[in-house]
């Protein structure tokens, strides 16, 4: 092994001499770490794991070392992300999840670690009821301006007069289908379900969310998405349970499956259908003619948040308008934020899947409180999944 | 043994601090949580979710409710017990009676290497593997069109049996290694063939490692959830995936104690039972199984 080939790792007795000269004095931490590779190791090892930054790293920020969020599949730009621990020095770790119940029954268990996390529109008033999230310093957050945001989109995030939440995106719940394989086109909910038993039969995904999965089998029988009505539900539930035999999967990641061809037809959100389509063109976006579900989400602080400092660095980050628009840019979902809408190419701002025709979005309904903790919708989609 | 030390009062000190940090383990993680879910099944689910104090039995009325979750778990995790049996047992043999001295650490390397890589991402390369790009269009090309594999009971059991070997192949191995092989050499000099050799002497010693691999899968498999999960496209529910649903998604702690609770007295029923079965046959043996 050459002396001189900076690639090669250091041999023991040079290793140990180094190490001496380094306890000597006589050399820096910085050039013993680095002769000897145990720079980059850490490097590594920390990039893994955080907390082996080191003293040097953290202390240049005041945020700590890192920032832990809880969100949903393909929502938001590793770049963005990358450059929020370029700046700061604090690494971001990601959770992310299937449905909002499962958020809320983690942040309800305790211990759950996050500094931010993700809730859509009607789980705020949840939230505070419970006691489980915390009521914002709006002037830790310079970058959050109401006089920019659309009206609709912000309010659920205001409970009793306080701000919980600021807006993330908005969007819609629909469907995406791969146009090769199922050659009708479906526009309703009820064509979508039907398709399910006949030309899609043992290709179609549904999420493992009850809102969305309850909720557009209600419109099948052209009742309201947030129904809770027994009867109502009674039928949704049939209907499921009619169709589950010949269901591709119950999961709410169906990018995969769609990509691979396994699955044609998925219960889809704006941005996992605009970025399919992006990638494949004959997979479609469609929004049942009956209606469904038009959302929020919103960035907002856990009450246990073990690093609130951190917190509030990051969701003002993610709201920057330029940071916003190069997450726009990754996931495709619009955002109720007229200045980061600005800075978005017309293929996107005249894209139909982002921006729905209004009698489209006119039919949609924001999903109502009560469907997250009502016991019924909760033991149907268990028994569902179980049956 | 312990008690022949009774008068010895500094030796009883240490065998109590030696087994202080079990008992301490066994009293926190296993007695304390058996209780508080014991009492929670006799609750209800507070109205946002979670638990809330009151002393009904509904939540074990309501078990028919998941019948169908019970089912696949006591139909999947015996028929993968027993395939993963079949399967190690040749393995076993050949490894501990058959191969040379390289072959065998060759071998036992290569039934361990799995363990280096997360067994998460190893079930992940299974969803891909089975999915509608692996297998089966492989088999689309020798005219075998439209098999569905992932999502699939059957995914299911590929990967239970994937997963599980390694567990099943090592104690087995262990057993038969152990075998004093002159024994085999007296069976056959006694006039006995290889056959009655295997089932009278070979298969026989061996039983302590086929009970323990045995049970070792069994159990595991009877609390599986991950497996289900990601090659049973959440369809193929098993327990573990309805008790992951019950207090992740639908918060309704008190019925998913109650189903807790239900598989452990199915497993203990179950696991009395085999061992019973086994020691009525074993009755002139004297091994033991642990």
């Amino acid at each position: 092994m050459s002396k001189n080939d900076d690639n090669a790792p250091i041999s023991a007795e040079q290793f140990m001499k180094e190490l001496r000269r380094y306890q000597k004095g006589s050399i820096s931490r910085r050039h013993f770490l680095g002769v000897t590779g145990l720079g980059a190791a850490t490097a590594v090892m920390a990039s893994a794991m955080p907390m082996l930054a080191g003293a040097g790293r953290a202390q240049a920020a005041t945020i700590g070392d890192r920032v832990s969020i809880a969100t949903w599949p393909n929502y938001y730009d590793p770049a963005n992300f990358e450059q929020f621990t370029k700046d700061t020095g604090a690494a971001v770790q990601v959770s992310v999840f299937g449905s909002n119940e499962e958020m809320l029954a983690k942040l309800q268990a305790g211990g759950t670690g996050w500094d931010v996390f993700v809730p859509t529109n009607y789980t705020i008033s949840t939230y505070v009821e419970l006691d489980l999230i915390q009521p914002l310093d709006l002037s830790r957050l310079p970058n959050f301006n109401e006089k920019y945001y659309i009206k609709r989109f912000i309010e659920p995030g205001t409970v009793n007069g306080k701000v919980y939440a600021v807006p993330k995106n908005w969007g819609t719940t629909g469907f995406v289908l791969n146009r090769k394989k199922v050659t009708s086109n479906p526009t309703t909910w009820k064509e979508f379900w039907d398709l399910c038993k006949t030309d899609a039969k043992n290709r179609v995904m549904v999420h493992d969310y009850q809102l969305t999965t309850i909720g557009n089998a209600l419109k099948y029988f052209g009742y309201s998405f947030n129904s809770v009505d027994p009867k109502e539900l009674a039928d949704a539930e049939k209907l499921l349970l009619d169709v589950k035999p010949h269901l591709f999967a119950i999961n709410s990641d169906y990018q995969p499956s769609m990509r691979s061809g396994d699955a044609w037809m998925s219960v889809a959100w704006t941005g996992d259908g605009l970025q399919l389509h992006r990638d494949i063109p004959e997979i479609d976006y469609v929004l049942g003619k009956e209606g469904g579900e038009l959302w929020s989400d919103f960035y907002a602080i856990p009450k246990e948040a073990p690093r609130v400092d951190a917190a509030y660095a990051f969701i003002n980050f993610l709201i920057d308008p330029e940071v916003n628009a190069k997450e726009v840019h990754a996931h495709g979902y619009p955002v109720p934020d007229n200045r980061t809408t600005a800075l978005l190419p017309k293929e996107m701002t005249e894209n139909p899947i982002m921006y729905p025709a209004q009698e489209l979005l006119n039919a949609l309904e924001f999903g109502a409180a009560v469907t997250l903790t009502d016991p019924l919708r909760a033991e149907i989609m268990a028994r569902f999944k179980a049956a | 043994m312990a008690a022949t030390q009774t008068t010895n009062g500094p030796r009883k000190r240490v065998t109590a601090m030696l087994l202080l940090p079990t008992t301490l383990w066994f009293l926190l993680l296993l007695v304390m949580p058996l209780v508080v879910i014991t009492v929670y099944s006799l609750g209800e689910r507070a109205p946002a979710g979670g638990y809330q104090p009151a002393l009904t039995l509904a939540q074990y009325a309501n078990l028919p409710a998941r019948l169908k979750a019970f089912t696949n778990t006591l139909t999947l995790a015996p028929l993968g017990t027993l395939i993963c049996l079949l399967i190690a047992y040749p393995l076993a043999y050949f490894l501990a009676l058959k191969a040379s001295r390289r072959t065998k650490a060759f071998l036992l390397t290569l039934v361990i290497v799995p363990f280096w890589t997360s067994f998460l991402i190893r079930t992940y390369a299974w969803i891909y593997i089975l999915g509608g790009r692996g297998i089966p269009r492989l088999l689309e090309m020798i005219g075998i069109e439209d098999l569905r594999l992932i999502n699939t009971p059957t995914a299911v059991l590929i990967g239970i049996v994937y997963g599980y070997l390694p567990l099943m192949v090592f104690p087995i191995y262990v057993s038969l290694e152990k075998l004093d092989k002159s024994l085999l050499e007296a069976s056959n000099d006694l006039g006995a063939n290889p056959i009655r050799t295997f089932f009278q002497v070979t298969l026989p010693l061996s039983a302590p490692g086929l009970i323990t691999g045995s049970l070792l899968v069994f159990i595991l498999l009877m609390g599986e959830y991950l497996i289900p999960a990601l090659l049973g496209g959440g369809k193929v529910f098993f327990v573990g995936n309805a008790l992951v649903d019950l207090f992740l998604q639908s918060r309704n702690w008190p019925f998913g104690s109650a189903v807790a609770l239900t598989l452990v007295g199915i497993m203990l029923v179950a696991i009395t039972l085999y061992l019973s079965l086994l020691g009525r046959q074993r009755r002139h043996q004297d091994v033991s199984i642990l």
